[in-house]
């Protein structure tokens, strides 16, 4: 019997001995739990959080990338399905036909963009979301320009299939995107009077970052992308091979008739390549200063996947500075994340959709139109004395109901002093969930920066945090 | 942004023999730029009327200002009749018309346009600054205290990128009611985000300080603006350049210029509003003695066709006419007025490049050295007095 205890006895310590081994294989925090959310999607709710709780940082990050979809839960806008407009000129129009081409456009690209709001709302997995907003910030492309919303739709969805995919079968298929093809001008791409855009920002945004290309590879590149084109009439890629320059080029060292696939394969065998994405990564999700060291373990792991994105994000989010207490509310909500998050973590029901792309426009990120195809700048750069004004004046929109009109889940919001539906969602809360400390927890990554009067009614201690500089920050 | 007060007023001179003061205020005689934007494409055909040339008349049956509308500067053109009150300003030798502004290869996307027009690039090149940035980059002199761009209007394209002090105040109004509504609070450490955060809440707050101020000291202004946001502009304008701010540049929007159909009331409306506004500036500025120290400068990012559209309205042009306003402004016309029947696919050929007013307003207004400048190659026009 004694030996029995003595057995037991050590097969536990064993097993404590264990645990406190693998020390970061314990359960998240609270905090942890909400940073990771927060981090990874827009704004959590309670139990999202809860549900992430038991979990070691291991299993979290695995759980957030395995609930990736390759494509939207939100049924598209009817005309997606619709032919392309044929390449009539508007020139060539009737006044009264172009003006009624004119406005069916801008309606679809009104809807478009509130489809896509739709689906940030709605999506079970918002990390697929902000990796799409991450990839078209990063590939840009402006409805402004391309002035196709069938375009803009497809190109959101080729982004979205590839979010968390393989960035060397990203890049290629953005290389042959309609969209883009339009937005940085290798329509115009033609032997004999090369047009360098795509090219350079091939090099320059896309993939290396300046100084590691020379002007002589701009301009070999923008050769071999010459007749990639597009069919106006279906609006596909097409390859025009009399509008191709079939001579002899010289990328990066490489000599022989390139054409834009072999740029893409030459270019992807620079290191500078996965070094470059993982520098975006880190300033999307850890901070706005990459740790030269962990962006080199970081690119490694990316490289040695042969360029598997689901690895880099793993990577980055496993990095000891992502999880340093210190890390949290370091970086800025970007517009989308304020509005979408908000309404995400209160499981709001917007009932005017249409309106939160404009109000993002108002914010400064107007989505499917970032201001040059350098995209958002992003960060401290979001706030600006008129930006936070105005993210104050829809924060406390929000609180007073009035203005978004947003409804809580089934629930009638009711109650005409402005704190109907936070009042409505603080009766759904357990009593330890109500306490002060916990709303606070909830609400904000760092200590308010005013902190709340002791005693205050729940809902109104909501409005105070919601309003708090603190809440500006994820 | 200074930290420190980026707009200077007379309650900040007022103490300045006391104390240290805590803002540059405007030295006697400091040059504004107030830029008006006209955005949308001004009709620069039903602005400037070439009335003397029958071949308007032709390209514009319905549309053409009719000649008993027109107040002629020359025997060959004149001003539309709802620009009427720069007439005291023409006839003062104030006002000029600079004819046929534009640049080679036009492009008649707004957005692209815009954007050639305020980095003053070349048709073909994309820039990031702006050109009053690019003008000012290597001139802003350590301690000078000046905010060198305050926006009241449209886009900040014209000061875009870094190097300049410059803020935007589209609706000063709602500005000082939202401000009013930020609580202040020192940042803790080591949050460079919340620092910036509440640095920037700092900045909204000694701006809204300053605009208060602004309206508090300004001398009651001698004129009556046009309601509406432009005359807001306006008047707001004339305020800070009162009451002495340290500014060199403030721009405004008048926007609405997109006339694709039901042109002529629109139009007429439009250019009223600039008119009486621009004149009420004036007179404003003449009775606060600040107007010697003023240039106004209009532009747009493009005309718009030569002939009417089927909606008894117009297109996306090209060239247009432009104007400068101030007591050292060489009025008259300037440039050339471009043929109207030999179009280009329809369009007006420019025949002054906009970059020739850029180089005017760099060297004969702000007096800035030519060697460095990015407008060296482009050639003064003789529209400003020494």
């Amino acid at each position: 019997m004694s030996r029995w205890i003595v057995a037991l006895l050590s097969l536990g310590l064993t097993l404590a001995a264990a645990v406190l081994a693998a020390g970061p294989a314990r359960a998240l925090s609270h905090a942890e739990a909400r940073h990771l959310l927060a981090r990874t999607g827009f704004g959590a709710t309670l139990a999202e959080i809860r549900d992430f709780e038991p979990l070691s940082r291991d299993q979290a990050i695995e759980r957030v990338l395995s609930q990736r979809s390759d494509s939207a839960a939100t049924p598209a806008p009817d005309w997606v399905g619709d032919p392309v407009m044929p390449p009539r000129r508007l020139r060539a129009m009737s006044d009264e036909e172009r003006q009624r081409f004119r406005r069916a456009r801008i309606e679809e690209a009104i809807e478009l963009q509130a489809w896509w709001y739709r689906e940030m709302v709605a999506s079970p997995s918002p990390l697929t979301e902000r990796m799409t907003l991450f990839w078209h910030n990063h590939f840009t492309s402006s409805i402004r320009k391309v002035k196709s919303p069938h375009l803009m739709y497809r190109q959101n969805v080729l982004l979205r299939r590839h979010a968390l995919g393989n960035f060397r079968d990203l890049l290629h298929a953005i290389a042959r995107d309609p969209a883009m093809i339009i937005y940085l001008d290798n329509v115009t791409n033609r032997r004999g009077r090369p047009n360098e855009n795509f090219a350079r920002e091939l090099l320059e945004l896309f993939t290396l970052g300046e100084g590691h290309y020379s002007e002589r590879d701009i301009k070999e590149a923008a050769r071999a992308f010459t007749g990639w084109s597009l069919n106006r009439r279906s609006g596909e890629y097409r390859f025009v091979a009399r509008w191709h320059d079939h001579g002899e080029k010289v990328f990066m060292g490489r000599r022989g008739n390139l054409n834009g696939s072999d740029i893409v394969e030459i270019v992807l065998q620079h290191p500078q390549v996965s070094v470059h994405v993982a520098r975006k990564l880190w300033r999307e999700f850890v901070s706005d200063t990459p740790d030269p060291a962990e962006i080199g373990r970081i690119a490694e792991a990316f490289r040695a996947s042969d360029y598997d994105i689901s690895v880099a994000l793993a990577e980055t989010l496993s990095v000891p500075q992502f999880w340093d207490p210190g890390a949290r509310g370091a970086l800025v909500k970007s517009p989308v994340e304020l509005l979408v998050g908000t309404i995400r973590q209160f499981e709001l029901r917007p009932q005017n959709v249409r309106r939160l792309p404009r109000i993002g426009r108002h914010l400064g990120q107007a989505v499917l139109d970032p201001p040059n195809v350098k995209g958002w700048p992003g960060g401290t750069a979001w706030i600006t004395a008129d930006s936070l004004l105005a993210r104050q004046q829809v924060l406390e929109m929000f609180t007073r109901r009035a203005g978004l009109s947003v409804g809580t889940n089934g629930r009638a919001a009711g109650g005409r002093n402005g704190m109907g539906w936070l009042s409505g969602w603080m009766n759904d809360l357990d009593p330890d969930q109500r306490r002060p400390d916990a709303l606070i927890a909830f609400l904000l990554p760092v200590p308010p920066v005013h902190p709340p009067v002791p005693g205050q009614d729940p809902a109104r201690l909501m409005r105070h945090l919601l309003l708090d500089p603190a809440y500006q920050l994820k | 942004m200074n930290r420190r007060h980026f707009l200077c007023t007379t309650a900040s001179l007022a103490l300045a023999s006391a104390v240290t003061p805590l803002c540059a205020a405007a030295a006697q005689g400091d040059r504004v730029l107030v830029l008006v934007e006209l955005a949308g494409g001004n009709d620069g055909l039903n602005t400037v009327v070439p009335y003397g040339d029958p071949a308007y008349a032709r390209l514009r049956p319905a549309l053409a200002v009719p000649r008993d509308q027109v107040l002629p500067l020359s025997e060959t053109v004149g001003l539309n009749q709802a620009l009427g009150p720069l007439m005291p300003a023409w006839r003062a030798g104030e006002l000029a018309a600079v004819l046929g502004v534009g640049y080679p290869r036009p492009n008649r996307s707004h957005f692209r346009s815009i954007d050639i027009w305020e980095t003053g690039s070349d048709s073909d090149e994309t820039l990031t600054d702006g050109w009053i940035t690019r003008v000012w980059r290597d001139h802003r002199r350590a301690g000078d205290g000046s905010t060198d761009v305050i926006v009241l209007g449209g886009g900040s394209g014209v000061a875009a990128g870094d190097g300049l002090r410059s803020v935007v105040l589209r609706n000063p109004a709602q500005f000082l009611d939202r401000a009013g509504r930020i609580r202040q609070a020192s940042a803790p450490d080591g949050n460079a985000a919340l620092a910036h955060i509440l640095k920037v809440q700092g900045e909204i707050e000694e701006a809204a300080e300053d605009l208060r101020a602004v309206e508090r000291r300004a001398p009651t202004l001698k004129a009556e603006f046009p309601s509406g946001p432009f005359g807001r502009q306006l008047s707001v304008a004339a305020k800070l350049i009162a009451s002495k701010t340290a500014v060199r540049t403030i721009k405004l929007a008048l926007p609405g210029f997109d006339t694709h159909r039901g042109q002529p009331g629109q139009h007429t409306a439009l250019l009223k509003q600039l008119g009486s506004g621009l004149a009420a500036l004036r007179a404003a500025l003449l009775a606060s003695s600040d107007w010697n120290r003023v240039l106004v400068m209009t532009y747009s990012e493009f005309g718009r066709r030569a002939a009417q559209n089927g909606s008894n309205g117009t297109d996306h042009g090209t060239a247009a006419p432009h104007f400068f306003l101030g007591s050292r402004v060489r009025g008259g016309l300037h440039g050339a007025q471009p043929s109207l029947t030999e179009l280009a696919a329809g369009d007006l050929e420019h025949r002054v490049d906009f970059r020739r007013l850029y180089a005017t307003v760099a060297q004969d207004w702000w007096r800035l050295p030519v060697a460095g400048s990015p407008f060296a190659a482009h050639r003064p026009l003789a529209v400003l007095r020494g």
